[in-house]
């Protein structure tokens, strides 16, 4: 039977989505996955049934040709990662998930800015570029682009400040991640 | 061999005796291979009807159901029971034939994406790209449908690979890295779970179709005998424990029993086997079973903490657990005397609060009566199929299912349209039982057709309408929550039942008289063949008591 069970008209915030355990900070998961077709549709379509929102998804290959690596990131403040995981494990082409501790996690990602850099600002803009330790990969009379790599929040701090002198576009990959020391991820 | 026979041969060796489906373009050689295979094949008249054949079947015997269409209109007919079965836990396969691979993405004459549409209601799909893929592939999806948590699962061929020669050879064992469902269950956690258990003083056992699926009612029966726990089942799990027995609470939910309603909320510990805290079982999430700890026993990990959270997680199979459970507890000898307070407050509410209504004091026939005369009629140990809607809640509560496999019902999904076909699946299982479906009126009107499956191949199940004139629930709702204003939910007197019957080349029976309804229900039942029974019920009766939805189980009414 459809609900509501009393015609009230319900206001927006009663809509909101209900509770569930949110551990309140972002969160990393490295999934190993079997390289078939069709399994991003099923761990992209179980985000969006369950209503989970991914932030940042990379796919790529590991040394072992048969599997690929996905790695994205969410909130957990909005999401209870342990259903999140739980969920993932069930897809039978799943086979390894890890929520990194970001303590013991290298986290990487790349990015590309084209900034406009026509007047006074130029100098300015490598000057950050060299700090951030980024590399100008092309230049025109008008745009200077910049390759970055760095953490998330690195890659942020970076478009905050290079955004005032004009920013046309922007490319980011999401963050990739390995698990410090010796064990596997 | 061609794949297809190759396709045979992977069904024999999963013990497949009998499939249900309908042909079409896209799975010609798959029938072709039919021909001469030796497997039964049932033609259903609608895809779906086929669908829910096979989770009648599964649910009745506990093999795998398998289910088959064509490409595009046949898969797309699949998709209520491939949902059904995932929201109930039913172990079905479904082959769907797909056009050949070089016209895939061009949208093909019947070409549908199969496995995109089904993706989110199944537990796994596979779509074959190699005729070799074929036989692996279909043992995959047997042992994936059967084991953990069963489910549904699709294979889909395009026509092209079916046709292709291919070496058979029999596969025997599946290697699936990325599946291996917990089993065993932690004996530490098991541990707690009997101390927890001894310790309560006001425990109830909620079990759910897990229990049913596991096989495991024995081992419940067992874990709850062990002392005097009170039991109550979900929808679901109905027939998991006797619905006879002396520490029996009847249903929870929203239309189950108030002993056992209350008694969930004012448990100090529940434990949780197979059941997954369905919002129409624990009403407002934040108010329910405020006192209470958890034991979630469940072969789901997912399950566990999703609704509410757990004190005593485990994981795995309720069948392995159980014994372990129960003899941990027996080990305690915990004194029996602790529970003589709970049960004295549980027995109240039983006194006070039984299942009732009001009979009718001429011939009318109460819906509820029409249930009784039934189990009376069956002598209380049919296969019982229903639909959805006031029927089968009436069903649930007063059909008191002995043991497990007897009744089998859309919980999950509320599929209406699932009771007919159901019992046909169920029927072709079980061949020396009763099967009878309760259908209502409205929804038996969704899979009629399947009806003339069953006099072609002489599948006997008596079907019972408790015809009401309406569609009964929704009319409950809109008459108690929105004023009475009933927004077309009155289906007239169309069709006529009887003739419907006969045309279809069944048995066609009216029934208006209470008096003579027992023996007129025997009677029907005794008859050969299929039978459709026309039974008048009164027209305006609710379903109660009643938790309203999103409310707390304390607020029940009627
Ligand atoms: C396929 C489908 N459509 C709609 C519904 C919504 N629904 C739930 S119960 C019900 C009424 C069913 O009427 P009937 O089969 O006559 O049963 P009754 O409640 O009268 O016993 C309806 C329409 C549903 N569960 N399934
Ligand atoms: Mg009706």
């Amino acid at each position: 039977m459809g609900e509501p069970a009393t015609k009230e008209v319900l206001s927006l915030d009663e809509l909101e989505a209900a509770g569930g355990l949110r551990t309140g900070r972002k969160h990393i998961l490295s999934i190993l996955v079997e390289n078939k077709p069709g399994v991003l549709t099923r761990i992209a379509g179980l985000f969006a049934r369950r209503g989970f929102n991914i932030d940042t998804l990379a796919v790529g290959p590991t040394d072992d040709e048969r599997i690929s690596r996905i790695t994205l990131t969410l909130d957990g403040a909005l999401h209870p990662i342990d259903q999140v995981t739980k969920q993932l494990h069930k897809l039978v082409n799943v086979l390894k998930i890890r929520d990194l501790e970001p303590r013991e996690t290298l986290a990487r990602e790349l990015a590309l800015f084209k900034v406009s850099a026509d007047g006074a600002g130029r100098a300015e803009v490598m000057q950050l570029c060299e700090i951030f330790r980024g590399k100008v990969v092309d230049v025109t009379k008008r745009s200077i682009v910049i390759e970055l790599t760095g953490t998330f929040e690195k890659v942020d701090a970076f478009e905050q400040l290079v955004r005032p002198f004009g920013l046309i576009e922007m490319a980011r990959t999401g963050e990739i991640a390995i698990a410090r020391g010796r064990s596997e991820t | 061999m061609r794949a297809v026979d190759a396709l045979m041969e992977c069904l024999k060796a999963e013990g497949v005796d009998v499939v249900f489906g309908l042909p079409g373009g896209a799975n010609l050689p798959t029938y072709d291979a039919f021909y001469d295979a030796g497997i039964r094949h049932i033609l259903v008249r609608h895809e779906a009807g086929g669908g829910h054949a096979a989770e009648g079947y599964a649910k009745a015997t506990g093999k795998v159901g398998v289910a088959l269409a064509t490409s595009g209109p046949g898969a797309t007919n699949l998709v209520t029971p491939i949902c059904d079965a995932m929201m109930d836990s039913v172990p079905v396969v479904f082959i769907t034939g797909q056009v050949r691979t070089e016209l895939l993405g061009t949208d093909g004459f019947q070409e549908a994406d199969t496995i995109g549409i089904t993706m989110p209601v199944v537990k796994h799909s596979l779509m074959i790209q190699h005729p070799l893929e074929i036989p692996r592939g279909l043992h995959e999806a047997f042992h994936i449908a059967r084991t953990g948590r069963p489910g549904p699962v699709v294979v889909d061929i395009p026509q092209d690979l079916s046709r292709a020669d291919i070496p058979y050879e029999p596969v025997s064992d599946v290697h699936l890295p990325g599946y291996q469902p917990t089993t065993e269950g932690n004996q530490k956690q098991i541990r707690i779970a009997a101390k927890a258990l001894a310790n309560a003083r006001r425990p109830i056992i909620y079990a759910g179709g897990g229990v049913v699926a596991a096989n495991a009612a024995a081992e419940l029966t067992e874990l709850a005998t062990s002392d005097r726990f009170p039991v109550t089942c979900t929808v679901m799990g109905l027939g998991g424990f006797p619905g006879t027995h002396e520490q029996w609470l009847g249903m929870l939910g929203m239309h189950g029993t108030r002993a056992a309603n209350y008694a969930m909320d004012e448990a100090d510990l529940i434990c949780a086997i197979g059941a997954r805290f369905d919002d129409r079982v624990t009403g407002k999430l934040s108010e329910f079973a405020p006192r209470a700890k958890f034991i979630h026993i469940d072969v789901d990990p997912a399950e566990i903490s999703k609704n509410v959270p757990a004190h005593i997680p485990i994981v795995g199979d309720a069948k392995n657990i159980l014994p372990r459970l129960t003899a941990e507890y027996r080990a305690l000898a915990a004194d029996p005397a602790r529970l003589e307070e709970w049960w004295s407050r549980i027995r109240v509410w039983q006194e006070r609060h039984p299942l009732r209504y009001e009979d009718s004091t001429d011939s009318e026939i109460k819906p509820q009566y029409m249930i009784q005369a039934l189990y009376e009629a069956t002598g209380g140990d049919a296969i019982v199929t229903s639909d959805v809607g006031q029927h089968q809640m009436w069903a649930a509560q007063y059909y008191h299912f002995p043991r497990p496999r007897r009744w089998i019902n859309s919980g999950g999904l509320g599929t209406m349209g699932f009771g007919l076909p159901a019992a046909m699946g169920a029927k072709v299982g079980c061949p020396d039982q009763t099967v009878v479906c309760i259908a209502g009126d409205g929804s038996v009107q969704m899979n009629t057709q399947e009806l003339a499956t069953c006099s072609q191949e002489g599948i006997a199940i008596k079907v019972f309408i408790m015809n009401n004139g309406y569609l009964g629930m929704v009319r409950q709702w809109q008459e108690l929550f929105w004023d009475k204003r009933y927004s077309h939910v009155e289906m007239g007197q169309w069709p006529d039942f009887v003739k419907l019957a006969e045309a279809y080349g069944a048995t066609g029976l009216r029934l208006e008289d209470k008096n003579t309804l027992v023996a007129d229900m025997k009677e029907a039942v005794a008859l050969d063949g299929p039978v459709l029974v026309d039974v008048r019920v009164t027209r305006e009766e609710n379903t109660y008591p009643m938790i309203p939805a999103g409310q707390p189980a304390r607020n029940m009414v009627g």
